[in-house]
């Protein structure tokens, strides 16, 4: 029943704690809205035929309102909206108290991204990564003009003020990425100005953290300009730039081989070149493989891949890499390209 | 269906060239006048309310900032100023009351001494802007008082400039409608028995003052 | 009261068009008809402008990338689509036309008390409207029409003519809000008691009151936003401890009444109509009446809805959203009392029946819904979406454009004599009523999808429904073309209407259409109730439900 409402209301998942109160009673309202709205639409429309003219100039009774109709009237609608406001109140004074033990994130939205920032670990533009089912808390502050930090996932809002800080918080329910979006107007760019919250599981938040202090600090998630290009997350921007590059043409992301290497689980493999040396697929690596890629070519592949040097710009090559990165399944390790692991993408 | 000859009620006021077409009695008229008036004066309450919500905020915000500021005005010349324009109150007043009487030079006379006063309330705060002026206590970012160096005292500032000066923007035009008033008063189109012009045109005179009498302990006493 | 017109309808050789001519009698004329008839050809001319911004606004979401225009461009494109519309069309709309042109005849006066005011608020508006469309072409504003601080006081766009525009264009409303209450007060015809005043009346007074109290506040706003921009105030500048929520209290203390100074005189209309060609005397007058005030008293304390998630208090949060449900029960109490009063009618199912359908529809459905985004949980999802872009669309288009088109087919007779043709009237009204539904039933979806409102580009998830929007308003822009065409065909060739072809009650039809300069020529003594079917001395049963 609840699937069927969210899908019928075209609702996203319901990827918070709190996501669930809220579509509950906006089944409700949204199902009374209906009723009584259409109710009315076609009584008065049954209205028209039954007690059509007749005649012209046919005299009508009087009709008057006792006092009984007029309590009705006025006291059905009192009740129910009081009921949802009761309700709503309710879910709103829960939502708007973090229970004590919250991770606190920072997060500081200016034109047109979003910075996180962990009081004691790495910063990051664009993508908060966050543990599944541990309340997290944000403290929120804008740069410039106000911001709307929104995660429709989730079903949370908060504006994001100039000169004071602002909180919300969540408690996601199950891994996997969700849209950050800005919801106040904030300028020329403000539909661009999307973000993206990476929800790990526990222990593999965990260790990304751990990964974080040790200092590995070039493995941040980084993200956007300011410049117009800038398609919200870097991970969908990198799938775009694949599509519109053809990248798909020669290599899947389904860990099927194909005329190039699979991405998936790309990052960091170690993989064997046609020289006989290894080489780990990091950044460099991957980047290198863009604007000279017949430098090191992957044993078993043909070098037919054509550079891409003057083709992507450097955030655009950023993307792609970002975009490969993401494409990483909890179990890899060394798995070399040849035995490609068969494990399907998580995607929304 | 009773009815009333349009012509024949025409023809009825057609001597009273103050009223218009389209109200059967002078009475009529002046109480259409004196509300549109009334709620005339209260679109100006309203538009002095958002200030005065500006006030309140940042009042609360920046408690003793505000309070600090509020030192620095010279209390002196604004109780001049209060009295100053109390008395013009009282003038404008009697002045309604002499028309009234159909005493048109005495009425005059005292819109005269209630436009005197009113350049008086403005060349006093004339000098107070001028202090400010050269104390650089100035609203936003002209702010560079040297005695309070709180960030925020510049918005008491903003706050004083703003309502103190939407309050002189309104003697002036009270001001003006009196001298205009005044004048016609002495070509004698106003008399004893049309005198509604002067009483609305003090109304209005009433609620700068009135303006004035929430300003001054806002700004200059707490 | 004038009985039907058996006899073949007439044309009054003499009436308010004709009896001065040349465009300076025109541009002088203190004649509250003129007034009106020159409001109506204005505020057309904006709902065609502000109507080619939104096509163009569609048409540029039919793809989630960039379609016709740029990102600036677009920007541009919504704050005129608001701006125009809503201060130049909405705001006058039906007090503007039909208030100034039936509001005197309602109340059996001559003129509306200062007429010579009246004159000078239209002039005001066409002074504000010129500088605000000055202002957005030289240079565009791009901050949307809400002006939210500190955007509006740092954006590198023109912000300043438009600002002036719309302060100017609220003295106009003033003016006219004051004109309406005191003739009202003071005009009315003997024997109009206050509770023999017609329900337009009634609403245009309510909607009057708004216009005086509310919007001396966003001509103060306006104007601080124009000093903080030229004067580096810093009022509204968090850097310098300003507050910019504080901005947001002062714009919403006026905006949110100015949603019932545009929906009040739509109800009024409703009220009117649904009377007239129900037969029926309108079923609970005095309810309706005193909800109109009850709208406009408790519309004034709601405007904290707006602000839900802008890091307002809990405890206001909670005040302003059950105070916000008293406008629901307002509301519905006239809804149930329009349907009522069809009940045991005899209903003329004319063109404006249709939209007075499509009415109660969207006004319920919009109206609820607007009880839906006040209820403080829901909105946290919905604040900023396209649900709340739909859900005020309901209403204003919706509801507000179906009650203009309503009052202009009803009195269209009444202002120009002729009458226009009632098969393509119905053609028209199925269309829009259609097409309305098209467009913005997906805009709700799209906000529960949790797309963003004032959005240039959007992730590709939303494509469908963009798409369903706009092909939806292309219905609605086709049924507004055979409108226009229709009425300027009836404008001229028009079969000649008579006094009052639709034998209504109401004491606007009691003077010959196109109405004589001077309104009445026998000043009219009111010695029933209005919106009375019954004839003199007529005995009909009594139904008490």
């Amino acid at each position: 029943m609840n699937d069927l409402m969210r899908r019928l209301l075209f609702l996203p998942v319901q990827a918070s704690t709190f996501a669930k109160p809220v579509d509950y009673l906006h089944y409700f309202v949204i199902t009374v809205t209906m009723l009584v709205s259409v109710g009315v639409g076609i009584t008065a429309f049954a209205f028209f035929f039954k007690f059509r003219e007749r005649k012209a100039r046919q005299s009508t009774p009087l009709v008057i309102p006792s006092v009984k109709f007029e309590v009705v009237i006025i006291g059905v609608p009192l009740f129910f909206f009081f009921l949802w406001f009761v309700q709503g109140y309710k879910d709103y004074i829960w939502y708007t108290s973090p229970p004590a033990n919250t991770m606190d994130v920072y997060v500081m939205a200016k034109k047109w991204m979003w910075k996180f920032a962990y009081p004691d670990g790495p910063n990051a533009i664009g993508t908060l990564h966050v543990p599944a089912n541990r309340p997290v808390r944000l403290l929120m502050t804008s740069r410039d003009v106000i911001h709307s930090f929104y995660v429709p996932d989730f079903r949370i809002k908060q504006d994001v003020l100039p000169g004071r800080y602002t909180e919300t918080w969540f408690e996601a329910v199950k891994p996997g990425r969700y849209q950050v979006l800005c919801a106040e107007y904030c300028g020329t760019w403000h539909s661009q100005m999307w973000g993206e919250i990476v929800v790990m599981s526990g222990p593999d938040f965990d260790n990304w953290m751990a990964d974080q202090k040790n200092g590995l600090a070039e493995r941040v998630d980084t993200g956007g300009d300011d410049g117009g290009n800038f398609r919200g997350s870097l991970v969908d921007y990198g799938r775009r730039i694949a599509t519109s590059q053809g990248c798909f043409k020669c290599h899947t992301i389904d860990g099927q081989p194909h005329i190039g290497p699979t991405w998936l689980d790309l990052y960091k493999r170690k993989e064997t070149l046609e020289s006989g040396e290894t080489v780990i697929a990091d950044e460099g690596y991957l980047t290198e493989s863009m604007i000279d890629p017949r430098a090191k070519v992957v044993k078993g592949f043909k070098p037919v891949m054509p550079t891409f040097k003057g083709r992507l710009a450097a955030p655009e090559a950023a993307a792609l890499v970002e975009f490969i990165k993401s494409l990483r399944t909890a179990n890899l390790e060394n798995a070399p390209s040849k035995e490609p692991v068969y494990e399907p993408v998580q995607r929304r | 269906m009773s009815s009333s000859d349009a012509h024949a009620a025409a023809g009825q006021h057609a001597h009273n060239p103050n009223l218009a077409h389209h109200f059967e009695t002078i009475e009529k008229q002046d109480h259409a006048v004196r509300l549109g008036m009334w709620l005339f004066l209260g679109t100006e309450v309203l538009l002095f309310a958002g200030l005065f919500l500006g006030y309140t905020v940042y009042r609360h915000f920046y408690h003793h900032v505000f309070h600090e500021c509020s030192r620095t005005l010279d209390l002196s010349l604004g109780t001049l100023n209060t009295i100053v324009l109390i008395t013009s109150s009282f003038t404008v007043a009697l002045g309604f009351h002499a028309i009234k009487q159909g005493k048109n030079k005495t009425c005059a006379a005292l819109l005269a001494v209630t436009i005197v006063f009113a350049l008086t309330f403005l060349a006093v705060k004339g000098v107070e802007y001028h202090h400010k002026f050269q104390e650089g206590a100035l609203p936003g970012k002209w702010y560079h008082f040297a005695e309070i160096p709180d960030m925020h005292a510049n918005l008491f500032y903003t706050v004083y400039f703003l309502t103190t000066g939407l309050h002189a923007f309104h003697v002036i035009v009270g001001m003006s409608i009196l001298a205009w008033l005044m004048v016609r008063v002495i070509k004698g189109r106003y008399s004893a028995s049309y005198y509604v012009p002067v009483e609305l045109g003090g109304l209005y005179w009433h609620l700068v003052d009135l303006v004035w009498i929430f300003l001054f302990p806002l700004l200059y006493l707490i | 009261m004038s009985q039907s017109n058996d006899a073949e309808p007439v044309y009054p050789a003499v009436n308010y068009l004709n009896a001065d001519r040349g465009v300076w009698s025109w541009l002088t004329t203190v004649d509250h008809k003129r007034i009106g008839i020159m409001y109506l050809v204005s505020v057309l001319l904006a709902f065609l402008l502000g109507g080619i911004f939104a096509m163009l606004i569609r048409i540029e979401h039919l793809t989630p990338d960039p379609t016709i225009m740029s990102a600036n461009t677009y920007n541009r494109m919504f704050t005129l689509h608001g701006v125009v519309m809503i201060f130049m069309f909405m705001i006058p709309a039906i007090p503007g036309v039909f208030g100034n042109f039936c509001l005197p005849l309602m109340l059996g006066a001559k003129d509306v008390a200062f007429p010579r005011l009246n004159l000078l608020s239209l002039y005001l508006y066409w002074s504000g409207a010129a500088l605000a469309l000055w202002g957005m072409i030289s240079g565009g504003t791009d901050t949307g029409w809400t002006f939210y601080a500190p955007y509006s006081t740092t954006t590198p766009m023109t912000v300043f003519p438009v600002l002036l525009g719309v302060f100017v264009m609220g003295f106009s409303s003033i003016a006219t809000g004051l004109n309406f209450i005191v003739t009202t007060h003071t005009l009315r015809a003997p024997g109009m008691t206050w509770m023999r005043v017609p329900l337009f009346v009634w609403a245009i007074y309510a909607t009057s009151i708004i216009q005086v109290l509310a919007t001396p506040v966003i001509g103060l706003t306006v104007l601080l936003v124009g000093i903080e921009r030229i004067g580096g105030f810093g009022l509204f500048d968090a850097t310098r401890g300003g507050d910019p929520v504080l901005f947001q209290h002062m714009f919403w203390f006026y905006s949110h009444p100015a949603v019932y100074i545009m929906v009040l005189p739509a109800m009024g209309v409703m009220s009117e109509i649904v009377g007239a060609f129900a037969r029926k005397n309108v079923f609970g007058y005095k309810m309706i009446a005193y909800s109109s005030l009850g709208i406009a008293f408790v519309g004034f304390f709601a405007w904290g809805h707006h602000m839900f998630v802008s890091g307002q208090s809990v405890l206001d949060n909670g005040a302003f959203a059950s105070i916000s449900m008293l406008v629901g029960v307002f509301t519905a109490i006239k809804v149930f009392n329009w349907v009522a009063t069809l009940y045991k009618g005899s209903i003329s199912v004319k063109t404006p029946m249709v939209y007075a359908c499509g009415f109660l529809f969207f006004l319920v459905f919009g109206g609820m819904t607007g009880i839906a985004v006040a209820t403080v949980s829901l909105d946290v999802h919905w604040h900023d979406t396209y649900f709340v872009v739909a859900h005020f669309h309901f209403i204003m288009v919706g509801a507000v454009i179906m009650s203009f088109l309503m009052a202009l087919h009803y009195w269209f007779p009444k202002m120009f004599g002729r009458m226009y043709n009632e098969g393509w009237g119905m053609v028209a009204a199925s269309f829009i009523v259609l097409g309305f539904n098209a467009t913005f039933i997906p805009q709700f979806l799209l906000g529960n999808a949790g797309m963003p409102r004032r959005y240039y580009m959007y992730p590709e998830r939303f494509t469908a429904l963009n798409v369903a929007s706009t092909a939806g308003s292309s219905l609605l822009a086709f049924g507004f073309l055979i409108i226009v065409v229709y009425m300027s065909y009836a404008l001229v060739r028009g079969p000649i209407a008579g006094s009052n072809p639709w034998d209504s009650r109401g004491y606007e039809w009691d003077t010959p259409s196109p109405p004589p300069k001077h309104n009445f020529d026998v000043t009219p003594v009111i010695t029933v109730d209005p919106h009375s079917y019954q004839n003199p001395g007529e005995e009909v049963e009594h139904v008490i439900v």
